[in-house]
């Protein structure tokens, strides 16, 4: 008897080696191989929400103060506040209107978003000791903009008030001689308490920093929980998987052969990504790229036994896809990669504890954005490793039964 | 070398299969069927589709469990030893084995590597092999771009990768044309003779079995209906062992006529017309008997038809049916009910 363990490890390599060989030569395969993660970094990267994602709202402006005495204070002021404000964060395409009821029309007709409306008397109020008051039209149909753009009139107004209250009170010192406030300690006085976000690492971090780390467990996971069975029924159905069968070697070269080849896939397609994420999206990583990779794999070894079981069930290719497709959308969405898991109801938060990717995700964006190390990740070390060991031990029988039926 | 000489005992049955029975829930593909192969014969399996050939092939080549019964191949049992099994066995199934997207040369190489055959002699046997069909100037093409026939090749050089003793080769000529038909048989028989090669060749085609075959089971609805030589086949259904003959000669004489008539084997002999005779004859040498005593009569034989039971005939008469598939998309061509001109009686005459 010859070494088991030998032969198994050199015929795994060879099939790895035949199942690259033919998907290096399928260019089109290729191409989406590389298309895929370009896509959805893109994709996902740009239509969710994040922090600034509203911009550009077109809004149409209706200046009808009328002044006292030919001063326009107020609203000069506030149209200053509103450009310097809009230059920051393009949150408004602001044009020119007529007059309210031309803006209420504008807005049903779609042309504009909202509408601002500076009344006749917005100076003269400021002026006699009363509130300025503006008008903001607002599509009821899309209640986003319209949030937005309130928010966004609402910080002009605390910058304009706060900027009033700061000139108002060092001239009252002034007059009252009071040289304890001045210019730069005034805003102690207008508004006491502020608030400094301070994050575990340094630097700016974006809904991308969020999601990349997902986005790869996720296409490396999935491609051997999908490519797996899809490789092993395409054979079955065209007959080639017979030639492996009829040689004398362990059926688990097949299987870890067939692994191999669509880990080698896996990688390929999660270094594009990372590669697109930092280039593009500016994703840094904080922790060891090594452990990046060490746990880009882990996550397929969690993945391989459930692979494997559901090529034993699925007959033909057919159903393979459709299995995959079944448990591949709740996965996607239920394992955090693309949402928080802690903004779902509790029950939902359950099952996604149940899921491997929701471990593989979280332990890789801790090292990508939080740049933990290995101490810090081993919950998430342990739960991969049990699942990954489980699954393999009830796949490998059920395997070697459905090869032979 | 893969050969296990020792395990095989020469002018033993190199394949035993005894009751061996393939259930798939409750339709039985494979019905107790019980036969054995010798070392260098060509066992044909006859039937019409889904009759359980393709199965038995299945079984036989450890792609399959048995539900019941045991089979052996060279001693070694197809479930409890089936690596030893595989090691002398090559399988040619009604789909391709081989990669489109690799080039011929990869394709053999990367199944002659499961064998663990040495570098050096996997090259050199892949030389070999693609010479034999001549398919060497298109070793480096990807598989992806043969003919089917080419295809077909390939696929039969590849089981024979590891010098397999025993060659299963699954309905080898479907939907290959006419050309390639006779090239693929050709390179069996060849393959036999030359290299002893036992050989179990499954076919619903009438002629295949009977050209190429030594023996021929028939199977039907899972079981072996009839197992016997194409010869002893037919003449189990014509009641006894007669041959029917019509020879055409040119020069036919009255003296011919007598010598021919006065033949011990000889039963009846009518003139058709000027050139045409008619001969029923019986006993295992008639075909032999005649041809040589029409020889001495320096007679110029234009033509010789033996006029015989087909395999179709045979198969009609223990099923009570015809052949069920010939309504089957994938047969190009007909039967001939009275094809065989030339006389052929077996192989190795």
């Amino acid at each position: 008897m010859k070494m088991p363990g030998k032969g198994l490890i050199s015929n795994s390599f060879r099939i790895a080696w035949k199942d690259l060989m033919e998907l290096f030569r399928n260019r089109l395969g290729l191409v989406m191989l590389v298309l895929m993660p370009i896509f959805m970094m893109g994709m996902v990267g740009y239509i969710f929400p994040s922090n600034n994602s509203i911009s550009h709202v077109s809004v149409g402006l209706v200046n009808e103060d009328a002044g006292v005495g030919g001063f326009k204070n107020g609203s000069q002021f506030f149209l200053i506040a509103l450009n310097s404000f809009n230059s920051q964060t393009n949150m408004l395409d602001i044009s020119d209107a007529t007059s309210l009821s031309a803006l209420k029309e504008s807005v049903q007709k779609g042309d504009i978003q909202g509408g601002i409306v500076i009344p006749s008397n917005f100076t003269q109020s400021i002026f006699s000791g009363q509130q300025g008051t503006l008008i903001i039209v607002t599509d009821n149909s899309n209640p986003q903009v319209s949030a937005a753009m309130q928010s966004a009139l609402t910080a002009v107004f605390q910058q304009m008030g706060a900027a009033l209250a700061k000139y108002n009170i060092v001239e009252h010192a002034r007059a009252l001689n009071d040289s304890t406030i001045n210019e730069t300690n005034v805003l102690a006085i207008v508004q006491p308490y502020n608030i400094r976000v301070e994050g575990v690492v340094t630097g700016h971090s974006s809904y991308f920093d969020f999601i990349a780390p997902g986005i790869m467990a996720m296409t490396v996971m999935m491609s051997v929980m999908t490519g797996l069975p899809a490789a092993i029924s395409q054979e079955k159905e065209v007959g080639t998987l017979d030639g492996m069968m009829v040689a004398p070697i362990n059926r688990l070269s097949i299987i870890v052969g067939k692994t191999l080849a669509q880990t080698a896939r896996g990688l390929l397609q999660g270094v594009l990504i990372l590669i697109l994420a930092s280039l593009l999206f500016g994703v840094y990583i904080q922790g060891s790229i090594l452990l990046v990779f060490a746990l880009l794999l882990l996550g397929v070894f969690s993945f391989v036994g459930l692979g494997v079981v559901l090529t034993s069930f699925a007959k033909d290719q057919e159903t393979a896809m459709m299995i995959m497709m079944t448990l591949m959308f709740p996965m996607m969405f239920l394992s955090g990669v693309f949402f928080p898991v802690q903004q779902m109801p509790w029950y939902m938060q359950n099952i996604s504890k149940m899921l491997p990717l929701t471990y593989a995700a979280d332990a890789l964006r801790k090292v990508m954005v939080l740049g933990a190390g290995i101490p810090e990740i081993t919950t998430e070390l342990s739960v991969l490793i049990a699942f990954g060991a489980v699954m393999i031990a009830i796949a490998v029988p059920v395997f070697k039964r459905a090869m032979t039926r | 070398m893969i050969y296990i000489e020792g395990a095989v005992l020469s002018n033993e049955s190199l394949i035993m299969v005894q009751n061996l029975t393939k259930a798939f829930g409750d339709f039985i593909a494979v019905d107790d069927i019980t036969f054995d192969i010798k070392k260098g014969e060509i066992f044909g399996l006859l039937g019409p589709n889904g009759a359980g050939k393709s199965t038995t092939i299945r079984l036989l080549s450890t792609l399959t469990r048995p539900t019941k019964g045991v089979a052996t191949i060279g001693g070694f049992d197809v479930v409890k030893q089936d690596n030893e099994v595989r090691k002398l066995i090559g399988i040619v199934s009604e789909k391709m084995i081989m990669y489109n997207r690799l080039t011929a040369r990869e394709n053999l190489w990367f199944f002659g590597n499961l064998f663990s055959m040495p570098r050096k002699e996997l090259n050199d046997r892949i030389d070999e092999l693609l010479e034999l069909v001549q398919l060497t100037k298109w070793a480096k093409a990807q598989v992806g771009t043969f003919s089917t026939g080419m295809k077909q090749k390939m696929n039969i050089i590849r089981a024979l990768l590891n010098m397999p003793q025993v060659l299963f080769l699954d309905e080898p000529t479907l939907g290959l044309d006419p050309q390639s038909t006779v090239e693929i048989r050709e390179f069996i028989k060849k393959l036999n003779q030359e290299h002893n090669t036992t050989i179990l060749i499954t076919t619903h085609m009438m002629t295949e079995a009977d050209l190429l075959c030594d023996r021929i089971g028939i199977i039907d609805h899972g079981k072996i209906v009839a197992l016997d030589t194409s010869t002893n086949l037919k003449n189990s259904i014509s009641g006894a062992n007669t041959t029917i003959l019509t020879l055409e000669i040119a020069n036919l004489t009255p003296d011919l006529l007598a010598t021919v008539r006065a033949l011990e084997c000889v039963e009846t002999v009518s003139q058709e017309n000027s050139s045409h005779l008619k001969i029923h004859a019986h006993g295992d040498a008639a075909f032999d008997s005649i041809i040589d005593a029409v020889r001495a009569k320096k007679a110029n034989v234009v033509s010789i038809q033996n006029i015989q039971p087909t395999l179709e005939d045979v198969f009609l008469h223990i099923t009570g049916r015809e052949v069920r598939d010939t309504a089957d998309q994938k047969i190009p061509l007909a039967e001939h009910r009275h094809g065989l001109v030339g006389a052929s009686r077996g192989r190795g005459r």
